[in-house]
């Protein structure tokens, strides 16, 4: 099991884009289940729903799963269960 | 009750009795948050930037409302 | 069914050291306000609200095991590598005889989690009123935590979690008068 010893700034950085990015995909959803007939605010979703995939894609490549059940680069070492968990980083 | 500068508190003063053993707060306030005023959310609100709406708990401006404890000096 | 992201919904982070702030948060993990009696209230009235509610419900009783999640991380953070001395000195000596350093699903008081602390009445304006109370609720204790708190971190995650709550009370606002109002007469936008 190699746990990493510590987290370089660029896990924290890239995390917090798609934490932000997540963060207005999920107030949009509130919003829609309220209005569910603003087009607008249903483009406006499926612009950064599309925008955090990419993110995730990206950051899945450096430092392993964010997403469960998506398919993984990394084929030597299971990394969902062996990098840390949210609340140790 | 008082409107105060920040538009989202509102302030009383409680009854004072003789013998009230504490030395008094004096005015009280409690917090009216704008969700109380805006009624159902019309189109086109306000928006912060991604990274903003992140470190506000809110996307929508109007529904911003920072805390503060009144007691900190 | 659900999916975990292994991410929290919001960056935690604490200042110090500190079991006694950690004591104050176990109110928002197992009390009657908390977020787990939000998160289980709400995923469980969605089974007998109208329609159009369900899939508020649904989101609102997701995010708030989002909630949890950070409550446990300040917890967690906040009495990792505190010594059995430090948790006495902050109040939890009968927390740790019972649990250790464990998370448990009780609150400030060390009083346990219980369903009594949540109703589903069946009727939606019950229920509906009942979660935008929960939700001024919740931002209160959110209030009081702040107010007791002298971490300056922690606090910016407690404001966050906060304006949550303003959310989601405007969001049952609005699902009131979803229900409430005539059904020829549709908002369009």
């Amino acid at each position: 099991m190699a746990l990493m010893k510590s987290l370089p700034k660029e896990y924290y950085q890239q995390l917090e884009e798609i934490q932000a990015v997540d963060f207005v995909v999920y107030e949009l959803v509130l919003y829609l289940d309220t209005h569910p007939n603003d087009s607008q605010a249903i483009q406006q979703y499926n612009q950064y729903a599309q925008y955090s995939k990419q993110l995730k894609t990206q950051f899945e490549a450096l430092f392993g799963p964010l997403q469960f059940g998506t398919a993984v680069k990394n084929k030597q070492e299971w990394e969902w269960s062996t990098q840390p968990w949210p609340w140790q980083v | 009750m008082t409107q105060e500068s920040n538009p989202f508190r509102r302030s009383f003063v409680p009854f004072r009795g003789r013998f009230d053993p504490c030395p008094p707060l004096g005015k009280r306030t409690f917090v009216t948050p704008p969700n109380l005023f805006i009624g159902f959310q019309p189109p086109d609100f306000p928006q912060f930037s991604p990274i903003e709406a992140l470190k506000k708990g809110t996307l929508w401006k109007p529904f911003y409302d920072f805390y503060e404890s009144p007691y900190k000096k | 069914m659900w999916a975990y992201e292994k991410k929290l919904m919001y960056p935690v982070k604490v200042s110090t050291c500190n079991p006694t702030l950690a004591k104050y948060l176990m109110e928002q993990y197992g009390g009657a306000d908390g977020e787990l009696a939000a998160a289980l209230r709400y995923l469980n009235q969605r089974y007998t609200i109208p329609d159009k509610v369900i899939g508020l419900l649904t989101d609102i009783g997701t995010e708030e095991f989002a909630h949890l999640e950070m409550i446990a991380t300040m917890i967690y953070k906040l009495t990792k590598d505190a010594t059995p001395q430090q948790l006495r000195d902050a109040g939890l000596a009968e927390h740790y005889v019972s649990h250790d350093s464990a998370l448990f699903y009780n609150n400030a008081a060390g009083v346990p989690f219980t369903a009594t602390y949540i109703q589903a009445k069946g009727d939606p304006i019950a229920d509906l009123y009942e979660d935008i109370a929960a939700e001024e609720k919740a931002r209160a204790t959110y209030q009081w935590i702040i107010d007791q708190s002298d971490d300056p971190d922690l606090n910016d995650g407690l404001r966050f979690l906060r304006e949550r709550e303003i959310i989601h009370s405007q969001r049952f606002r609005e699902a009131v008068q979803m229900i409430t109002d005539d059904q020829n007469q549709q908002k369009i936008f």
